[in-house]
């Protein structure tokens, strides 16, 4: 496997944060820090920054710091220490070029996975603290270039890929169509109202996965279920505004989001396999609105893909027969505790499985996730660089006879098949829908 | 929509049956009912993959390639969007527009349902459609389509200034505006979301991000004076022709008027703003702290709260009483002035008022089956599937359309009920 420490990595040109810094004074970004801190920096910062007591026991959780051959600079205390620490250290005067570090720090060596969480004696949320530094660099305006693009199409489109009203509709109906010549009659219910599930995906659904619809649309019709999808934004439940720090926009997204449910009197919100998406709409973008919990009752694929199979809703003609293991994406479950469920989801449909070492919520991150593969070409050979242990760990997987890894994640699909091309792995990856889709009884 | 003509002699009648339907077609999509009852109505698809509209057991004479959004205005006219050699129009009681395009969506009725206008797609430019007649103008893009009340005038988010994939900078200099009758507003913006017409359907206000933190919102093109963290949906006084929004300050949402803040109180949440018809009062969906949620009225929340959500917010014709849906601890539930009706259901709808302000209708479900609620009180009759009570123009009588009153056949019934019987 290749080799290379970051050390020898310079700082990485990136237009966003390139041009947003020359953009700055230093005064500005003392007067915005500060704002920062006055306005936004409570207890729970203080507490956290106070709390700390540089034990290091973090560090062995992180993945990069893992990766990086135990390099400081990338443990979750060195990565706070070098961003929030100084600006603390420094009351606010900072510089330009250091915003832009700082930047490249908190969007790029950190996935928010909290895996570090878990570890700390405190419990102190290494991630809240990168998410602080990078609203920090949001409201400077030093984002990395492709996340914020992404942010950009949520503020227009309301999804991540700048999907317009008609090519979504477009999209569903293309979709159907196909389906129809695997399953006649089968519909993709639009605007159903009353319907009792209300079907949620992610932009790069429609945009480069339109396939994944099509399998979702037979899952669903051969359960027999009552669904529908909105003709209307609202469709697209992922948010990588949450990740760039625009909170502002992380609600509007979650607010039409929601809306579009309640204005369909969908009873519960079912949503495909993504994780960060999950995390937006059960745990962060709600809040921001002001809801504890979902307003309406929502699930991830994985709860929904168990329901059906417990419910005996769907049966099994063959079950799948080329090794799987499973990757357990950070936020349904070290963030929502699904990983037993994804577990019984792959006894039902597979027959051979292999667990990955460590596994559910003590499992490795993709490093996609976070936001991370968001901020583009620019960072993705320090990404795979900095997850190599998750490359140790699939090859220790497929040592065991897996080939085929289930990672029920979007992002965590996209890092993992970077991890899996950079380091030579030759394993395939796939999406639970895509197992099921192959193994169930259609007629 | 001149209720009066409507039939309101008490009674039972039966419009179809659409059991046999389901023997007449291969599918048979969900059904829709004109407002006055009289219509029920669903796409339908003939064993040549050839789609129409069932109309009370008539199908449309012409068939289409495809048929979606089958909905009925005001005007107790079933309109579909549909399909003919891969182009589309608004068919209107089975009659297409005469021009077709490569897309259509987004149908919007005027209040009286005569006027249709459609967000459109042609040759991958974007414009509005209403009637039949295109705007002159057509954009890069197309959002947030929203019509006057008498439907004459539509406006729509639109994109003037292209760029290219991942030009953050060009974005940030604002390439998106507004287009009224597709002529644009002389000032750009990063965003525009939400707009409302005036009553009078002269005047427009939206919702707008002026760069990446500075909300505020815009009257035809004129932006109020103070930004805001954030903003929502702005609406206008009828009375006095003066825009109201919740903004979002320091220490939480407030109303604003014309950009100063109006309501003294701060709330986690604030949105879906009304006035009464006089103007005179305004209530508002609010969250008064984290995870609670009511109605505010004046500024002033309605002592009891609701921990999931609060929606479909209604003011009474004569302003004084408001009523919501509400969910709490997993269950729906009607509330009117502060109190909430005694039954938790599994879905509500929103609840609407008499004419004479006096009494408040419903939609809900439970167990799979749908009931009407007044004032509190269930309707005898439980349905397999109902469409919004509405109440007669002198309120005596409450007009309920449903599917397998009391039992489960396929009838389709228009009832009409003498409220003094119900709630005596």
């Amino acid at each position: 496997m290749t080799k290379q420490s970051p050390a020898n990595i310079a700082t990485i040109p990136d237009e966003g944060v390139d041009k947003g810094g020359q953009r700055l004074t230093p005064e500005q970004v003392t007067r915005v820090i500060r704002r920062m801190f006055e306005e936004e920096g409570g207890a729970r910062l203080k507490i956290y920054i106070e709390t700390c007591v540089h034990c290091g026991l973090c560090s062995d959780a992180c993945h990069f710091y893992l990766s990086n051959n135990k390099d400081p600079k990338f443990s979750p205390a060195g990565k706070v220490k070098q961003t929030l620490g100084i600006i603390i250290q420094k009351k606010g005067r900072v510089s330009i070029d250091f915003i832009k570090k700082a930047s490249e720090i908190a969007f790029t060596e950190c996935n928010l996975c909290k895996r570090c969480v878990m570890y700390c004696p405190f419990g102190i949320d290494i991630a809240y603290l990168m998410l602080f530094m990078r609203r920090i660099c949001h409201k400077l305006g030093v984002v990395p270039q492709y996340i914020q693009d992404t942010a950009h199409s949520h503020s227009v489109t309301m999804n991540q890929m700048w999907v317009k009203e008609d090519e979504w509709i477009d999209t569903l109906q293309w979709q159907e169509d196909e389906a129809r010549d695997e399953i006649e009659n089968l519909r993709i219910p639009l605007e159903k109202e009353g319907a009792e599930i209300f079907y949620s995906v992610i932009g790069p659904e429609p945009k480069f996965r339109a396939q994944l619809i099509y399998q979702t649309a037979v899952i669903m019709n051969v359960a027999g279920m009552d669904w529908t999808m909105p003709a209307t934004p609202g469709w697209d439940n992922s948010d990588m505004c949450m990740y760039t720090g625009d909170d502002e926009m992380a609600a509007r997204l979650k607010k039409v989001h929601f809306e579009a449910a309640m204005r369909l009197k969908t009873k519960r919100i079912v949503m495909g396999e993504c994780g960060h998406a999950f995390r937006s709409v059960y745990d962060v973008g709600n809040r921001h609105l002001g809801w504890k919990m979902s307003p309406l009752p929502l699930i991830h694929a994985i709860e929904f893909y168990y329901e059906l199979f417990r419910d005996k809703k769907l049966r099994v003609k063959q079950k799948y027969d080329i090794p799987v293991t499973l990757h357990d994406p950070c936020n349904v479950v070290r963030g929502g505790g699904l990983h037993e469920l994804a577990r019984y989801v792959i006894n039902e449909t597979c027959s051979r499985f292999v667990e990955m070492h460590p596994n559910r919520e003590h499992n490795y991150c993709c490093a996609a996730g976070g936001g991370v593969i968001n901020c583009g070409p620019p960072y993705s050979k320090k990404r795979v660089i900095g997850n190599k242990v998750k490359a140790d760990q699939l090859a220790d997987a497929k040592a065991r006879g897996a080939k085929i890894i289930i990672a029920p994640c979007h992002n965590c699909h996209a890092g993992l098949e970077d991890i899996v091309k950079y380091y030579d792995l030759d394993m395939e990856i796939k999406f639970l829908g895509d197992i099921i889709y192959e193994c169930i009884d259609k007629t | 929509m001149n209720y009066s003509q409507w039939d309101w002699n008490v009674g039972k009648k039966v419009i179809a049956d659409l059991s046999q339907w389901r023997n007449a077609f291969e599918w048979v999509e969900e059904p829709y009912v004109s407002p006055d009852g009289e219509t029920i109505a669903a796409i339908v698809k003939t064993d040549d993959m050839a789609f129409s509209v069932c109309e009370n057991g008539v199908s449309w004479e012409k068939y289409f390639d495809k048929i979606w959004y089958l909905r009925f205005g005001s005007g107790n006219c079933p309109v579909a969007i549909v399909s003919e050699n891969s182009m589309w129009t608004v068919a209107v009681a089975g009659q297409p527009w005469g021009n077709w395009y490569e897309f259509v969506w987004d149908t919007r009725f005027s209040l009286d349902g005569k006027y249709i206008t459609v967000a459109a797609q042609d040759g991958s430019k974007y414009f509005a459609v209403s009637d039949g007649i295109a705007w002159q103008q057509a954009f890069f893009s197309i959002s947030n389509l929203a019509v006057s009340h008498d439907g004459k005038n539509a406006a729509a988010v639109v994109q003037t200034i292209p760029f290219n994939s991942g030009d953050i900078f060009k974005f940030q200099e604002g390439c998106y505006t507004v287009a009224v009758n597709g002529k644009t507003w002389d000032n750009n913006f990063l965003n525009v979301w939400d707009m409302s017409f005036s009553p009078d359907g002269r005047h427009l206000a939206a919702e707008v991000r002026k760069t990446l933190y500075d909300y505020t919102i815009v009257v035809d093109g004129q932006p109020w004076d103070k930004n805001f963290l954030s903003v929502w949906k702005p609406k206008f006084n009828p009375k006095d022709g003066s825009v109201t929004a919740p903004v979002k300050v320091n220490g939480g949402w407030a109303l604003a008027r014309n950009g100063e803040v109006i309501w003294e109180e701060r709330f986690f949440q604030l949105w879906h703003h009304q006035y009464s018809p006089d103007g005179e009062n305004i209530a508002a969906i609010v969250a008064p702290k984290f995870g609670q949620w009511t109605i505010a009225v004046n500024g002033k929340p309605w002592p009891s709260t609701f921990n999931n959500l609060v929606t479909d917010l209604a003011i009474s014709p004569d302003g004084k009483r408001t009523a919501c849906a509400a969910r709490t601890k997993g269950q729906w539930h009607i509330a009117a002035d502060g109190q909430c009706w005694d039954n938790g259901y599994d879905m509500a709808w929103a609840p609407v008022f008499s004419p004479d302000s006096r009494h408040i209708a419903a939609k809900v479900e439970k167990n799979g089956r749908f009931f009407i609620v007044i004032d509190g009180r269930p309707l005898t009759y439980d349905f397999a599937a109902a469409w919004g009570p509405l109440f007669s123009p002198d309120s005596n009588k409450l007009l309920v359309r449903g599917i397998g009153g009391g039992k489960n056949d396929g009838n389709y019934c228009r009832y009409v009920f003498e409220l003094s019987e119900f709630l005596a």
